[in-house]
């Protein structure tokens, strides 16, 4: 079942088109990743994914049900959001700020703090060690990993990605690809991707949907991407 | 006699006190929630501009201004209240706003893709993280009001003000400093324990 489906979206700001026909539908369990330059529309995707943005015309449907039909509060909460810029809140403790989505929908105190712990361990930073720092405390990887754990706290079946490893170095960015298709082989989330980076797109994707102006030119698995001939798909590949 | 100057000071002191406490407490109960609202409804950002001309209106001139008013005005501390809270209201009103404004636009991105409310966004995140810039206009508004707070005796208003009015009518130094120097102890006062309390909530 798609748990996730565009049905010819399209989005304007004030007439100007920023995706257009968009049919996409995302399988349970897989990594969709959108590969395009800045400004291609990939963003805006996630944005109406989870409600943030509605389409101007078409539908997005979530597990089924048009995002417009959603509570738009629910709806946030029953998606992970993962950003590049992270995003934490700087006076919250990393623990708390796990514990933000999990404490917004009501859990029990016992069972967020339990969740908190066992994040932190699976992201590699030791709760005993991590849990009282604040994000200022934190590097550049380590911040993008306890935005992974907050994204998955509340046990999300969908998962957004907005480059989240644009802006860390390549080896840590390299870590923090492993990390995650760890945690893709144990959580199995289904997942959209965003990224600008065509090796990132390849490593991690099930399925690579490559964005052009507002349109997805092709959708295809990252052994058929490679063997792609459409000039933006060669654009990409000349990177490699 | 020196018993009874000690007497004035205490006295004058605890009533200049008054003015200050409660013209702020009334300046901050309606900064702070105006702020809140031009930050939130760009449509309502006219009030920050009336509170700066509002500002740029002579002390005297304004207790001036306000006495011919029925209910607000008149002689008398009333009058001295309404005019400090006009002019505290501003450095309150536009840290709120610059505070809530200057937020990471990550951070309240983040905050309403993890479908946080607007209620929850703005006292879980925004207002924490503005906290400082709000207690900075605080201070700014309590520390200029305490000195502007002299000028209430010019229309009975009572406070400190009256020993430096008395003593400059009657060109005596120790009347005057009698009001000067309680009154800048009690600005150094407010500066330092504002200050402190900024930096407790300084989060980043």
């Amino acid at each position: 079942m798609a748990l996730v489906e565009f049905r010819d979206v399209s989005y304007e700001i004030e007439h100007r088109p920023i995706l257009s026909h968009i049919n996409l539908a995302v399988e349970a369990g897989e990594t969709l990743v959108l590969l395009g330059r800045s400004g291609s529309g990939k963003s805006t995707a996630l944005k109406l994914t989870n409600g943030m943005l509605f389409p101007t015309a078409g539908q997005v449907l979530v597990e089924g049900r048009s995002t417009r039909e959603w509570d738009p509060i629910q709806l946030k909460r029953h998606i992970g959001y993962v950003i590049q810029d992270v995003g934490l809140f700087p006076h919250f403790t990393v623990a708390r700020n796990i514990g933000l989505v999990p404490r917004l929908a009501g859990w029990p105190e016992p069972d967020v703090e339990r969740r908190v712990d066992r994040l932190l361990n699976t992201i590699g930073m030791p709760a005993s060690e991590f849990r009282t720092r604040y994000p200022r405390q934190l590097s550049g990887g380590q911040r993008q990993r306890v935005g992974v754990a907050r994204a998955l706290a509340a046990n999300p079946p969908v998962l957004l990605l907005d480059e989240p490893f644009g802006a860390l170095d390549p080896v840590t960015r390299f870590e923090l690809q492993q990390q995650f298709l760890d945690l893709q082989r144990d959580f199995g989330k289904t997942s959209i991707f965003v990224t600008h980076d065509v090796r990132e797109a390849i490593r991690l994707g099930s399925r690579i949907a490559l964005l052009v102006r507002g349109t997805v030119e092709m959708v295809s698995s990252p052994a058929e991407f490679q063997l792609a001939h459409t000039e933006e798909a060669r654009a990409f590949l000349a990177c490699l | 006699m020196r018993s009874d100057l000690t007497n004035d000071i205490i006295r004058l002191t605890i009533e200049h006190l008054s003015l200050v406490g409660i013209s702020m407490a009334i300046a901050v109960a309606l900064g702070i929630p105006l702020g809140i609202l031009i930050a939130r409804t760009p449509a309502a950002r006219w009030v920050l501009g009336l509170s700066s001309i509002v500002q740029t209106i002579p002390s005297l001139a304004l207790f001036g201004f306000l006495i011919p008013i029925p209910l607000i005005g008149g002689i008398g501390t009333r009058t001295v209240i309404v005019a400090l809270v006009l002019y505290g209201l501003l450095p309150i009103l536009r840290n709120t706003f610059v505070g809530i404004l200057g937020v990471d636009s990550a951070v309240c991105d983040s905050a309403v893709a993890m479908g946080m409310t607007s209620g929850q966004l703005l006292r879980q995140v925004q207002l924490p993280l503005a906290a400082r810039t709000i207690i900075a206009g605080i201070r700014v508004a309590t520390v200029t009001t305490v000195g502007t707070a002299t000028i209430a005796a010019a229309i009975g208003g009572g406070g400190l003000g009256v020993f430096i009015f008395r003593g400059v009518a009657s060109v005596d130094t120790t009347e005057i400093l009698a009001g000067a120097i309680p009154a800048a102890l009690m600005a150094l006062l407010f500066d330092g324990g504002l200050g402190w309390l900024e930096r407790k909530f300084s989060v980043v």
